[in-house]
């Protein structure tokens, strides 16, 4: 399975005295099972990257393949897409709409035509992967925490079976535990199905212990694409473009200009312990 | 999609017309199409085209952008020369079957079509000169005289204005909404009517409940800036009538009799 | 001097059955008694549903209390003759931008409260003038709120409550549905507001790094006060803070965990300058 962009531009009021550049020359492939991390600020093109994936937005001009298929021929089935890119957007409010969450996690099965048993299985699947048990089937998916309602939205777009989950920021406006279960919920997906997963976040603490590879993007280019804890090497030039590498790696540099022997490479928590303790230890002091 | 839909055709430039006072612009209009009512034979039409003429070319508006206004009432305008055309009695000029063409019809079909076309880029010279806000603010104080009667001007003008600042919001979250729901394989374009309206189902619903919540939090957030109501309100920027307003009124009351006059004579 | 006083406050709310039926009442708020001193910023931490914006809601008696009283300076929350004079004192600020700019100018939207009091003509333009310069939002002054970005919004939503001159300002989670640069910008226009104008802060959040600069943390748990210091005071009880759901910054877990390893690190290190001394010495 992958994703084959290639050079996407992707330009709108372009009849105007102002067209916008929303992707500008995009080429990227995505690999079965990676996780990949999707980050820049607002209105650096990143949501407009995502919805050509699964074909909700056409680029203007470029090629998008689907395991090597060109998704803009006349025989490439658009469903079949939508159902095998699973596109979660960042509120769930947009897309809860049934009376009980058991049959709005329904919706997507049935418009693929499946039978009501396959639907059902499906639909059940889907909230047990998320970590919905039975009691939630019959609430009201308006009467749910931020947490919930989240959940309901991913198992949603679960129940196409997808291939590959696009996540568009799936913890904005959570609080740090609801974060951190969404997120851990998500890994697990990865692990577990070996679904290939794309976060769109703005928080590089989380991106960075979760994501395998890093997408950076700023004025719809893409600025960076590679391992996180190479990306963070870089960190003066994400400054530059307004974002910032995760506190720990600020602090290794901060403890190697200090003459601590530590590799600044940390991107984690746990990993700065180790680096940090050793060095300690290593002075013996 | 969607959100090439423009709301309120505000067309920004500087020109004496903009910077007159809303309710003279809404005044203006009114005393026009009555006058349109009132002019009659050529030199009535005359002197109302020539009126329109000089008040468009001082509002610095381009005609052609002007005349897009038109376009939305092709069908209206086509309707109505053909219905004054066939079916109007008189001298016959061509027959075509049961349909004939008569000398009247003509004459009245085309007075009839510059009316039409007169009373729209009429008004839609108010609508491009004058913003939103401005025409809010000023059919609240122009209409202020109904509260007497206990009309809620103030409240029915304070609804468009919330109105007018929601409209692009809510167009931009129905595109999201749309999106989402695609996302899970929902098809707002093919099939039969009836699957169409159904499939409108999981579009509404959330617009519905998102409205609903913005128009709580609306009202909270109101409430916490101390609003309650038009009583006691003063306003950043009241309405007061300055001496190009008075000429203005005088213009348009020179016009309106000059029409009047052009009628009997 | 204390602004505002919050004595054993309760607040319950009425459940309703799918019928309509009443089902039970659900307390939001449980026996929650504070001060809060002129000039002082304070952060509110507690997890969603901790019960942190039903508190806030009753600063500005938007919500009235079930049991116990609310002051702002001398006045009651449930003195109605007081009401409007609260609300122009205890201004506030809440999460959805879009959904608290009611005008289709910005300038516009900041002369709202002031109208809404009664402020003269001449008065209010110069009101406006000063609350969008305080908030940095002066060359937008003509702008549509819908061309701003979040952050943007934010302040303008901050210019409209100081234009209404408060003593204080509470904010309900004004950065929830940011991005990191309009959440710092927001933050940095209040630390201003709060050292330059002297204007009470309450904020309300759930995002550690927006606290560590406040004068005092309250963290909330079930609607009750769980925990109340300065930051320093508040982020050495890492286990605590988890324990209600929420987090610390990275610096703060990491000298956490090193100290626990054996490293001798204060508690509630806060700043990696902090971390690094620390380890250095």
């Amino acid at each position: 399975m992958s994703i084959k962009l290639e050079h996407i531009h992707y330009i709108y009021e372009a009849d105007t005295a102002f067209p916008v550049h929303a992707t500008d020359d995009v080429s990227l492939e995505i690999q079965d099972g990676e996780f990949i991390a999707l980050i820049g600020h607002t209105g650096s093109g990143k949501s407009t990257l995502i919805q050509h994936m699964n074909g909700l937005i056409r680029p203007t001009s470029g090629v998008i393949y689907y395991n090597g298929k060109n998704i803009a021929d006349e025989d490439f089935s658009m469903k079949e897409l939508r159902s095998k890119v699973g596109l979660v957007f960042q509120y769930p409010e947009h897309q809860l709409f049934e009376i009980d969450v058991f049959a709005d996690v329904c919706f997507g099965p049935k418009n693929l035509g499946l039978p009501k048993e396959e639907i059902e299985q499906r639909a059940k699947d889907a909230l047990k992967m998320v970590g919905m048990d039975e009691s939630y089937y019959t609430q009201s998916p308006f009467e749910l925490s931020g947490g919930q309602k989240r959940r309901v939205a991913i198992a949603g777009v679960l129940a196409m079976k997808p291939e590959v989950l696009i996540l568009d920021e799936p913890t904005a406006g959570l609080d740090p535990r609801g974060r951190d279960e969404i997120l851990d919920q998500i890994a697990e997906l990865h692990k577990k199905s070996h679904m290939t997963i794309i976060l769109v976040s703005h928080s590089m603490e989380d991106v960075a212990r979760y994501a395998q590879r890093l997408i950076v993007m700023n004025k719809g280019k893409v600025v960076f694409d590679a391992a996180p804890a190479e990306v963070f090497r870089q960190y003066k030039q994400l400054e530059a473009i307004g974002l910032a590498a995760p506190q720990v790696t600020y602090i290794a540099h901060a403890l190697k200009e200090h003459g601590f022997e530590i590799n600044t490479d940390v991107t984690t928590i746990e990993e700065a312990k180790q680096e940090i303790l050793h060095a300690w230890r290593k002075r013996g002091c | 999609m969607l959100r090439d839909i423009t709301i309120g055709q505000y067309y920004a430039v500087e020109s004496r017309i903009h910077r007159l006072d809303p309710r003279v612009k809404l005044m203006g209009t009114l005393i026009y199409i009555i006058s349109l009512f009132i002019a009659k034979g050529i030199v009535g039409y005359v002197v109302a085209g020539l009126f329109l003429g000089v008040i468009i070319r001082i509002s610095k508006v381009p005609l052609r952008y002007m005349m897009r206004g038109l376009k939305s009432i092709i069908f209206i305008l086509l309707l109505s020369v053909s219905f004054n055309i066939f079916l109007t009695e008189g001298t016959v000029l061509v027959q075509i079957g049961f349909l004939h063409i008569t000398k009247e019809g003509l004459i009245l079909a085309a007075w009839m079509a510059v009316r039409l076309v007169f009373l729209i880029l009429g008004s839609t010279v108010m609508t491009l000169t004058t913003t939103p806000n401005n025409l809010t603010d000023g059919l609240e104080k122009g209409l202020g005289f109904l509260k007497k009667i206990h009309v809620p001007v103030h409240e029915m003008s304070m609804m468009m204005s919330i109105a007018l600042r929601f409209i692009p919001i809510l167009i931009e979250e129905t595109d999201k909404i749309m999106k989402a729901q695609m996302a899970r394989g929902a098809d707002f374009e093919t099939g039969t009517i009836i699957q169409k309206v159904k499939a409108m189902v999981p579009l509404l619903v959330p617009l519905f409940v998102s409205a609903f919540r913005r128009a709580s939090d609306l009202a909270m957030a109101m409430e916490a800036r101390c609003y309650h109501g038009g009583e006691g309100r003063t306003k950043m920027k009241p309405l007061c009538y300055r001496k190009q307003d008075l000429a203005a009124y005088s213009i348009l009351v020179l016009y309106l009799v000059s029409v009047v006059v052009l009628r009997f004579i | 001097m204390n602004l505002i006083k919050v004595a054993k406050l309760i607040f319950e709310y009425t459940k309703y059955g799918e019928e309509g039926e009443v089902v039970g009442t659900s307390r939001a708020i449980d026996n929650v008694s504070f001060d809060i001193q002129k000039g002082s910023f304070v952060a509110v931490l507690g997890h969603n549903g901790s019960g942190k914006s039903t508190l806030a809601k009753h600063l500005n008696a938007i919500l009235l209390p079930t049991e116990g009283t609310v002051w702002i300076g001398e006045d009651d929350t449930k003195n109605m003759d007081a009401l409007w004079d609260i609300r122009q004192r205890a201004g506030m600020v809440f999460q959805n931008p879009d959904n608290q700019i009611i005008a289709n100018v910005v300038e516009e939207d900041v002369a709202f409260g002031p109208e809404n009091i009664g402020v003269p003509t001449r008065d209010i333009w110069t009101r406006v003038d000063e609350s969008l310069k305080a908030v940095g939002m002066t060359a937008y002054r003509k702008k549509s709120p819908n061309k701003l970005s979040g952050g943007q919004k934010q302040r303008v939503a901050i210019a409209g409550v100081m234009a209404m001159k408060p003593d204080c300002i509470i904010l309900d989670e004004p950065t929830a549905m940011l991005d990191p640069h309009g959440r710092q910008d927001v933050i940095r226009t209040i630390h201003e507001l709060n050292r330059q104008e002297g204007i009470t802060i309450i904020l309300i959040t759930h995002y550690m790094e927006e606290v560590i600069d406040a004068d005092r943390v309250i963290v909330m748990d079930e609607g009750k006060i769980k925990m109340d210091g300065t930051p320093k005071e508040i982020f050495s009880q890492v286990e605590q803070l988890k324990k209600y759901r929420l987090d610390v910054p990275q610096v703060t877990e990491l000298a956490y965990e090193l100290k626990k390893e054996g490293i001798p690190l204060d508690d509630g290190i806060l700043t990696i300058e902090e971390l690094v001394n620390g380890l250095c010495q």
